[in-house]
């Protein structure tokens, strides 16, 4: 069992990770990761211009205007749908008659009646918009977040960045324009992911709506109009918190979890497939296998599926304890690995169909899934006095080509001691599957790292993009020679890259000798 | 004749049973329908237990049974016309009058009345099944004058419900025409039968429910206005006595009646929705995938094998499958990939993968040349020109021009939706007037590669006479050598619109002509989705090519892919370049309005995005495979800078 005692300890205090090299993670103080990389971008809070007052506060500032019942009653339909109907007709009981007040009283109270009968099965729906997406988002602490999403181009080397304003921005390093994403329907960003196989196409998962931007790389333009974004909704499919592309770039997931179905969207059609199974409440977190042929989708409860892509049926896999926070594939998509919230534990799934090279028991897949990697709390004695690391997980995230696995770990905002942290194992697919330690990516002091993603096609080994939550972006690259044969995977582009690796670099050598299969 | 013989296996084979198993499936739906019909008509919230006694009395009398088995033969029809009618290829109507010409075509004239027939029928066993004041059409009059000799008296309720399903069968039909109803359009995704029924079930319970609302507001209309010319008519054919003591049910107090109403919507609700689910079982049933065989070792195979079927015409449904089966073989098989790789055993030839790029590139070759010819027929202003400058241009036509002999006459008056490609093609004789307003002159559509990838167009592809027609062919070379006197004649180009009127004598229109002028002018938006009506095809060959192409990179050992792939680069190219100038035109990429839920589909309005986006993503998906190694590929300058904008990820 792989467990966090075997990890180097942390840095001591002031001490930041910059890169790993010779198999070691090399640190550095803060002036060294000032000017470590030209992409390192620092969104300071106070820079963002936010929005201090919510949309319900400023009805103040008008004058109060009377309407008749029913310009209200058809504006309450419009904005509320049926309860919003009977709410109008409940309050304004000094115009309509008595029973048709009393009626609809009482059908609102019935109709909140079964809604909190339905809730009590599923308690999530009882939350409010912003506080389930920071549930069930793969960001740490969300609402607080200066960057809420990141997206890396999965071909070249620009990304996206959702900041707390509600606005988007995209950063090349080939070209000095950074155009600003705004849109009226853009608001609580909750993900991002730019579509495979299109230089353009970027979609972002909204309060109300999925959006896709067409950002034509070429244009000189740093606001995009609106016109550029493509609207997919559908009508109580709200709030989106996760949507993966299909690695073909054909088709667009997305999931919310007040929807009990996922829909699967053709984006050029605008119109969608909803695919729906009994159980769960909803849909919390996607993430589509890098070959395309399964996706591992997560519900609220103690209930995930892994979807088959080719006639679209699933698999049920119920959890012991609690849902299934985050999870990944390997770049072959054979094996899943993935975290159930209130567990410290990383399980592991196999599936049939992969590339030759790697055992499966049978065709069906495995019965159950196998534990690989323990994070329980772990006390590392420091100078600074003892740091307690380990516990639950936020999200997890493989590097493409499946040598590095970057854990999130929760930590305990109430405690000092106990600071959310990255911890990082080092990972092989074949002959076997292995996890070794690697190390631990840590900050600035006092700054927790929020969001984290591998670099899809770094050249010399893997570059781990972190969003700390100090507003500051960085990369911490883990300069390795690949061990394993260029992958024979049918998506994404063939390694030809190898000759441009440094071959001064023996990282291989491995110096933990922890076999955990 | 050997090919005549091919498709009709498929027909005979594949299609005729599932279309029989859609309709078997229906019918076998039926019960479960007509329970929760008589269950929602005898609805009574006061009397539960004798609604109850009620719906069992009904379903077990000897009438239900006897309109049930109506019900079975209403379905079975509508399975038959479905069956009959159904299109993969939309037909769009360019303009209003072109609408009207379908509608009032003899064909569908016979589907919209068929259909109106078989609502009399529903709505007779719906009488018969709601039962009460509704039941028989004649009543024994009530005695009014002592003793005179018993009448028979005209009972309206029943008749007001045999016309509305008159109505609503007759508008179901209409608005099926109108809306492509009888398209089929094939899933985003691959699902089991059963569970893609089961996802479309509520769309179709809440489609039919608003429609029925719509239908019989429009019918009560209809029967308050006109209702007395009917019942008169039934009157005095069946001499039958109108009940002077009834309430005449044409007034605003008879139709003002809740029970009515509700009798009226709901079986007007159990019409609609027992069509639409065989219409949608249809739907479901004939779009399921097929997988052809790649190759056979028996020679009496062959002609089911795919490479043999792809190239097939007719029915169109059975090219459609094929490219779907190539597309999802291309993505998820590799054994059948291999198949399609391999080379044949005595001689060595690769004929599986020639034979299907082949049709592939062909496909593409065409729409490519479909998006120019549209091009260079309309406007650069993007309008189609008014009648009014084809006089002025008349001269030129006529020097330029002799190619009269093309008789695009009959086109004018009855623009059927697929005439939209016989107008762009019929500009053959003319188009050398827009010729200035075509792009530059080192116009990659005049390259040498593209008259060689339209040589092999197969004959017999529903453009062919237009395509291959000598006209277009000969037009080529006048693209510059006619370009200097339309220059001095400096009026706007040619259009379609004057298309129609080649010879001078006919240049000055008459009024009726104006007007069906102005009329054609409606639809801009229609002519583009008719130029890509068919487009699913073309995603489909541009997935199984670039899919194939990909998997070529680690899987084809022989290297057959490599001796197409300048040829597929460069028709994907051609294609890409002739889509961006298709899309900078006006209308073509304004977005359909979203429509309200209804039954018809309306996939086919965003083909042309969908191919758009296809395109690209094919395009990418070679170069990100092979890299650097395009290099290599032999292709002209202009290409070759296309594809470094791919390579660096800027298109």
């Amino acid at each position: 069992m792989c467990s966090l005692a075997l990890f180097p300890p942390p840095l001591p205090n002031g001490q930041t990770t910059l890169c790993e090299s010779n198999n070691e993670l090399l640190s550095g103080n803060k002036e060294d990761t000032q000017n470590a990389s030209p992409l390192s971008l620092h969104f300071p809070r106070e820079s963002l211009k936010l929005h201090s007052r919510t949309e319900s506060s400023s009805k103040a500032a008008f004058l109060d205007h009377s309407e008749t019942l029913w310009m209200r009653s058809a504006a309450a339909w419009r904005d509320g749908g049926l309860t919003g109907l009977l709410n109008e007709i409940t309050d304004s009981d000094s115009e309509v008659p008595k029973w048709l007040s009393v009626g609809s009283g009482c059908i609102l109270a019935l109709l909140r009646w079964i809604s909190s009968f339905h809730s009590s099965l599923f308690p999530h729906l009882t939350l409010s918009c912003e506080d389930m997406i920071a549930e069930f988002s793969q960001v740490l602490n969300w609402s607080d977040c200066v960057v809420r999403a990141f997206a890396w181009h999965p071909h070249t080397d620009k990304f996206a960045v959702a900041l707390l304003d509600e606005s988007i921005k995209i950063y090349n390093p080939k070209s000095t324009t950074t155009p600003t994403l705004k849109h009226r329907l853009q608001r609580n960003v909750a993900a991002m992911q730019w579509k495979p196989l299109c230089a353009s196409a970027l979609a972002v998962a909204c309060q109300n709506c999925l959006l896709v931007w067409h950002v034509d790389p070429c244009s000189l333009s740093t606001r995009p109009s609106s016109s550029c974004a493509q609207v997919l909704s559908h009508p109580g499919h709200g709030p989106v918190t996760s949507i993966a592309w299909s690695p073909s770039g054909a088709l667009l997931l997305s999931a919310s979890p007040m929807d009990t179905s996922m829909m699967v969207w053709d984006v050029a059609a605008e119109s969608c497939v909803p695919l729906q199974r009994v159980g769960g409440g909803g849909v919390t977190f996607l993430s589509w296998s890098p070959d395309g042929s399964h996706v591992l989708a997560s519900t609220p409860s103690a209930l995930f599926r892994v979807w088959e892509t080719r006639m679209w049926t699933c698999e049920r896999w119920p959890c012991l304890k609690g849902r299934c926070q985050s999870g990944c594939w390997s770049p072959d998509g054979s094996r899943l690995l993935f975290a159930v919230e209130g567990e410290t534990v990383i399980y592991a799934l196999t599936f049939a169909g992969a590339p030759a090279g790697v055992s499966t028991s049978s065709l069906t897949g495995p019965q159950a899934a196998a534990v690989v990697a323990d994070l329980s709390e772990t006390t590392f004695h420091t100078e600074d006095g003892d740091l307690i690391v380990g516990g639950e997980i936020q999200s997890l995230s493989w590097d493409p080509r499946g040598e590095r696995l970057a854990v999130l770990l929760k930590g305990d905002p109430q405690a000092t001691n106990r600071p959310a942290i990255i911890a990082v194992f080092k990972t092989r697919t074949s002959p076997i599957f292995e996890l070794l330690p690697c190390g631990f990516v840590q900050g600035e002091p006092g700054v927790e790292p929020r969001l984290m993603q591998f670099h899809p096609n770094f050249q010399h080994g893997a570059l781990l993009t972190v969003c700390w939550s100090s507003g500051r972006i960085t990369h911490v690259p883990f300069y390795f020679l690949s061990s394993a044969v260029p992958h024979v995977a049918l998506s994404g582009s063939p390694s030809l890259l190898h000759p441009l690796e440094r071959p001064a670099d023996f990282a291989n050598q491995s110096l933990f000798t922890e076999l955990i299969s | 004749m050997f090919s005549a013989g091919s498709g009709y296996w498929f027909t005979q084979k594949v299609l005729c049973w599932r279309a029989a198993a859609s309709i078997a499936w229906s019918v076998l739906l039926l019960p479960a329908t007509t329970a929760a019909f008589v269950v929602l008509s005898k609805f009574s919230i006061l009397h539960p237990v004798r609604m109850l006694a009620d719906c069992a009395s009904v379903l077990v009398s000897a009438g239900s049974v006897f309109s049930f088995i109506l019900l079975t033969g209403v379905i079975i029809m509508v399975g038959f016309l479905t069956f009959e009618y159904y299109t993969v290829i939309p037909m769009i109507a360019c303009s209003k009058v072109a609408l009207l010409g379908r509608l009032l075509h003899p064909r569908q004239l016979l589907y919209c009345l068929a259909h109106g027939l078989m609502g009399v029928v529903v709505g007779w066993c719906c009488a018969v099944t709601i039962g009460y004041r509704y039941e028989t059409l004649g009543s024994v009059c009530p005695k009014t004058d002592g003793d005179g000799p018993a009448h028979m008296c005209l009972n309206e309720h029943h008749l007001l419900l045999l016309l509305e399903g008159g109505f609503v069968g007759l508008s179901h039909g209409l608005l099926g025409v109108i809306h492509n109803m009888n398209y089929v359009s094939f899933g985003t995704v691959q699902q089991h039968k059963y569970l893609c029924f089961k996802g479309s079930l509520p769309l179709a319970v809440k489609c039919s429910a608003a429609q029925a609302f719509y239908s019989v507001r429009n019918f009560l209309v209809f029967y308050f206005f006109l209702g007395h010319i009917p019942r008169a008519w039934i009157c005095r054919s069946l001499s039958l006595h109108l009940d002077s003591s009834a309430h005449p049910l044409d007034t605003i107090s008879g139709l003002l009646d809740l029970s009515l109403l509700y009798h009226l919507w709901i079986s007007a609700a159990y019409l609609l929705f027992s069509w639409c689910i065989t219409l949608l079982l249809f739907r479901i049933f004939v779009t399921e995938a097929y997988s052809f065989p790649v190759q056979s070792t028996f020679t009496e195979e062959a002609p089911q094998c795919l490479p043999k079927v792809l190239s097939e015409k007719q029915p169109m449904i059975l090219k459609f499958l094929a490219l779907q089966d190539l597309s999802l073989l291309s993505q998820h098989s590799p054994s059948r990939r291999s198949q399609v790789f391999s080379l044949s055993q005595p001689g060595g030839h690769a004929h599986n993968w020639n034979a299907i790029s082949k049709e592939c590139l062909s496909l593409l070759a065409e729409l490519t040349q479909r998006l120019v010819s549209y091009h260079e027929t309309v406007a650069t202003n993007g309008r189609t020109k008014s009648l009014s400058s084809s006089s002025e241009q008349k001269t030129s036509s006529e020097s330029s021009g002799t190619e009269d002999s093309m008789s695009s006459r009959p086109a004018f008056l009855m623009k059927t939706p697929a005439s939209v490609f016989l107008r762009s093609m019929g500009a053959g004789p003319q188009s050398p007037l827009t010729s200035p307003f075509t792009p530059d002159l080192d116009s990659p559509f005049a390259s040498p590669t593209l008259r060689r990838l339209t040589a092999p167009l197969d004959p017999g592809s529903p453009w062919h006479g237009s395509v291959q027609s000598p006209h277009v062919m000969r037009r080529a070379p006048k693209l510059w050598s006619t370009s200097t006197d339309s220059q001095v004649n400096g009026s706007p180009p040619a259009s379609p619109a004057s298309l129609p009127s080649p010879k001078p004598e006919s240049s000055r229109p008459s009024f009726l002509a104006q007007f069906f002028q102005n009329r054609r002018e409606q639809l801009p938006e229609a002519s583009s989705q008719a130029l890509f009506a068919d487009s699913q095809a073309h995603i489909w060959a541009l997935e199984g090519l670039s899919y194939l192409v990909q998997a070529s990179f680690t899987e084809d050992q022989f290297g057959v892919v490599q001796t197409t792939l300048p040829s597929i680069l460069s028709s994907m190219l051609l294609l890409q370049e002739a889509v961006d100038r298709h899309f900078k035109l006006p209308h073509a990429s304004s977005k359909p309005v979203r429509s309200p839920v209804s039954l018809g589909d309306s996939s086919h309005k965003t083909l042309r995005f969908a191919l758009r986006a296809t395109l690209k993503t094919a395009i990418y998906r070679i170069t990100s495979t092979f890299g650097a190694h395009l290099h290599a590929v032999q292709m002209s300058a202009e290409h070759r800078k296309r594809l470094q904008h791919f390579l660096e990820y800027k298109e």
